[in-house]
């Protein structure tokens, strides 16, 4: 309990040991977070709520809200941000690079080795037999996405846009990033039509 | 010029996948595999195994390790600066307004109406890396790999690290 107590003074201790956690914070929740960016939220909210108290879980929770209505990938916008909160501009960048190099590091090791060896036959064969696990993980995140869709849109509309997107992009060869555009563009005209009336 | 291309190669996808890393990656394997031929399919697919076995956010992993291969540590920082920082800028930037505009109709349909697009990107993805294995390995070792794959991950519940590392022990072994 002191200890606790200790660390929720954190931001009132030396500069170098508030670094230093946000640091090992975002280490932690880089090192321990499997399946990406949105399945290590709850171990973020571990450290930056329960552990530091640099948040409150209303704040976290806000944090959440807004990272999600944003493109990109969520566990380093949550790492910045909160790192930013605390410790400013340093503090952001910390937190960024103790999320992101040590996983980035781990990456190069192996795909390094993999790309080493990669002309003898049973390491081809190795490699080659990833290509349909990796398909069944997609086509498993597929199936999510359209799930989440139908949930939260109706399955009617869901479908029709499923089916309109993919006639664009792989019909017509348009660029995902124009269709994603164009989404944006008109969930957002009725909210521009609306504030230019005062 | 590389580096640049890899700055937009990495800001489209952080910029435009709604829905966290995940949904990144199509649009980063429309760039890197479609447009810019960096990697194969299966080297790519290579990427998104280890990627998911490994810990940490998958986006800036991808960003990290294409970039270093492409253009060594600058262009690693290049790539992973270009799919973080963007949004992540507009994070604290926009903080007070996103705050103001939070409960809006439009901005909580954004993602709602962004989501089936990622879905069917995401579904393309499947059927090409279907494809590719079955040109590599043959339809019926392809579909005992997915089927077993399918039953670990989703029945058994294993760990997709797990269910990775078994693949690559079993496809080591079978091509001895």
């Amino acid at each position: 309990m002191v200890e606790r107590q200790e660390e929720k003074n954190a931001s009132e201790r030396p500069a170098r040991v508030l670094y230093q956690n946000i640091g090992l914070a975002f280490f932690r929740t880089g090192m321990l977070g499997f399946g990406g960016g949105p399945s290590s939220i709850p171990l973020v909210h571990q450290e930056v709520v329960k552990n530091y108290g640099w948040m409150t879980d209303d704040e976290f929770g806000d944090t959440i809200a807004l990272a999600n209505t944003l493109p990109g990938p969520i566990a380093t916008k949550i790492a910045g941000y909160v790192g930013y909160r605390v410790a400013g501009i340093r503090g952001c960048l910390i937190a960024l690079a103790a999320s992101v190099i040590p996983t980035v590091l781990l990456m190069i090791v192996f795909l390094g080795l993999l790309q080493t060896y990669k002309d003898i036959p049973w390491v081809q064969h190795m490699s080659a037999s990833v290509v349909p696990v990796v398909a069944v993980m997609l086509g498993v995140l597929t199936w999510d996405f359209i799930k989440k869709s139908g949930e939260t849109l109706g399955w009617m509309r869901a479908i029709f846009i499923i089916v309109l997107a993919g006639i664009l992009i792989e019909g017509l060869q348009i660029h995902p990033a124009v269709v994603i555009l164009g989404c944006i563009l008109i969930v957002f005209s009725p909210l521009l039509t609306r504030r230019k009336k005062p | 010029m590389i580096y640049w291309h890899l700055f937009l190669a990495f800001f489209i996808p952080g910029i435009l996948g709604y829905g966290g890393g995940p949904a990144s990656i199509p649009l980063v394997e429309h760039e890197v595999v479609g447009n810019y031929e960096w990697m194969t399919t299966q080297e790519f697919s290579e990427v998104v195994a280890i990627g998911n076995s490994l810990p940490g956010p998958i986006a800036t992993k991808m960003a990290g390790y294409i970039g270093y291969t492409e253009a060594g540590v600058l262009g690693s920082i290049v790539a992973m600066f270009a799919s973080v920082a963007p949004s992540l800028l507009l994070m604290i930037g926009m903080m007070a307004i996103l705050l103001k505009y939070k409960d809006e109709p439009e901005v909580k349909n954004l993602t709602k109406i962004i989501r089936p697009v990622i879905a069917i990107l995401l579904g393309f993805m499947t059927i090409q890396f279907g494809q590719e294995s079955v040109e590599g390995i043959g339809p019926g070792y392809t579909l005992f790999l997915m089927v077993a794959s399918f039953v670990l991950l989703e029945k058994v519940k294993l760990h997709p690290a797990f269910v990775i590392a078994l693949a690559l022990v079993f496809g080591a072994i079978t091509g001895l």
